[in-house]
């Protein structure tokens, strides 16, 4: 056996390109989610309940309702996307595609991006559809709604960003759960004071335009530093695995 | 004398306050087999992962085709293939699905060749059943099926025997074989009773390492 006289494998140096590969991780998270429809279920039940119970525990009162309900639907869906975050990496950590995502030759924060895209189609989308219902529910004017639904649109995708640099964080950790929303909350209160601002500075007629663009510069901040961040708290939590 | 594929130099790891090797150096030429051995706890898939750039917590210096392999990450990844003890498999997809998803990042392969891969790992009549509905070794098969189509040249294996019947297992011996034979390198970690013609050892354990 002499290792001098066999062919030697030639090295690769191409590869498929990153968005093939991240088009690949978010079919496959898509796949997942969809084989298990109850977990996909679990945020927007607790999104609905929250709302509904509000009238019930509080005030039926269609003033305070119309006051208070944007604040209402704000804070569920927050929260709902907040009690989804820990799902983002820890099946895929504890079952080892984690790994395998990491060792891809591709740059990380990519892939990390299409991960928490599809987090946000599975989360974030569903309760910016559910919200003109519940609106509604708690007697917003259509004008108010269209505007709840515009911050939500943007603001959702900001949640699962920030959350994702702490869902990354938290991952080797045996109970995550409260660390993970002490790490959050407090990135999450500018994109819920701005959402909230909206909304009531457009039932009182005032123009919104300004408050909308201070939330889509929250979106591109999330989306161009968010990945980066995630990317890099996944190497650290692995490397402690 | 063909060039090595990836070089260690004076590889230091501490784990948990304990030093579970120092002053650890080898090479893996092309076309190989090394095996990393050593008692439960001494370090041998923490050594593996940081071959594979997993873990990241040691010092010393690592060497991809004589070049430090921390400015060529992608080059490096590119060209290596690493199994860890969890297979990487997604228990709600099925295997076609799983290996899909394995393999779409680093090279797509048509529907045919996956097909005959898991066919060779003995899958054929699975191939459409969620993985979680397999047993653990159908599930460890699904993950080697990436070595039947793999065309990395170094392979880093850890625990590849675990939960492999005994056909199995000589299937895996004569894959490495034949892949070292082919020019690629293979370093595996096992408890399983390893002998190939040929093979490098790296002995693990005592707090100190040494190459035989």
């Amino acid at each position: 056996m002499n290792a001098d006289c066999r062919p030697a494998l030639t090295l690769r140096q191409d590869t498929v390109g990153a968005l093939a590969a991240m088009q690949a991780v978010f079919a496959r998270d898509m796949k997942v989610a969809f084989r298990q429809r109850q977990d996909l279920l679990n945020p927007l039940l607790f999104f609905v309940m929250v709302v509904t119970l509000f009238p019930l525990g509080v005030s039926p009162e269609v003033s305070f309702l119309r006051e208070a309900g944007a604040g209402i639907l704000w804070v569920a869906a927050l929260l709902s996307v907040l009690l989804s975050l820990d799902h983002l990496f820890r099946h895929d950590f504890d079952d080892g595609t984690l790994e395998q995502l990491v060792l891809q030759p591709q740059p990380l924060f990519l892939l990390v991006l299409a991960k928490t895209a599809a987090h946000w189609v599975l989360t974030g989308l569903p309760l910016v559809v559910l919200t003109p219902v519940l609106g509604v529910m708690v007697h917003l004017d259509g004008n108010s709604i269209g505007v709840l639904c515009l911050t939500l649109l943007i603001g959702t995708p900001v949640l699962s960003l920030i959350g994702s640099i702490g869902a990354a964080l938290t991952l080797g950790l045996r109970s995550a759960g409260v660390l993970l929303s002490l790490l959050i909350i407090p990135l999450y209160i500018p994109v819920l004071i701005f959402g909230t601002g909206t909304v009531a500075s457009a039932a009182e007629g005032a123009p919104v335009g300004a408050y909308l663009a201070l939330m889509g510069a929250f979106l591109v901040l999330a989306l161009t530093l968010a990945p980066f961040a995630s990317a890099a708290a996944l190497r650290i939590s692995l490397s402690n695995g | 004398m063909s060039e090595p594929l990836l070089q260690a130099v004076d590889l230091q790891c501490e784990r948990d306050e304990r030093i579970l090797f120092r002053d650890l150096s080898f090479s893996i030429l092309p076309g190989t087999v090394t095996r990393v051995e050593g008692p439960n706890g001494s370090g041998k898939t923490t050594l593996l992962r940081m071959l594979a750039g997993l873990n990241d917590a040691w010092s010393g210096s690592l060497l991809w085709c004589g070049k430090p392999r921390s400015a060529q990450r992608e080059e490096f990844l590119r060209n290596t293939l690493y199994l860890g003890h969890r297979p990487g498999i997604k228990p709600l997809l099925t295997p076609m699905e799983n290996l899909r998803a394995l393999t779409a990042g680093r090279r797509p392969l048509p529907e045919p060749v996956l097909r005959e891969a898991l066919d060779g790992t003995g899958l054929t009549w699975f191939q459409d059943v969620p993985c979680r509905n397999l047993s653990a070794g159908q599930q460890r098969r699904v993950a080697l099926a990436r070595l039947l189509i793999a065309d990395e040249p170094l392979w880093l294996l850890d625990e590849v025997f675990t939960a492999i019947d005994s056909g199995g297992v000589s299937a895996i011996e004569d894959l490495l074989q034949q892949r070292a034979a082919e020019g690629g390198a293979v370093v595996v970690t096992t408890h399983h009773d390893l002998n190939l013609p040929g093979m490098q050892r790296i002995v693990l354990g005592g707090g100190a390492a040494n190459e035989c």
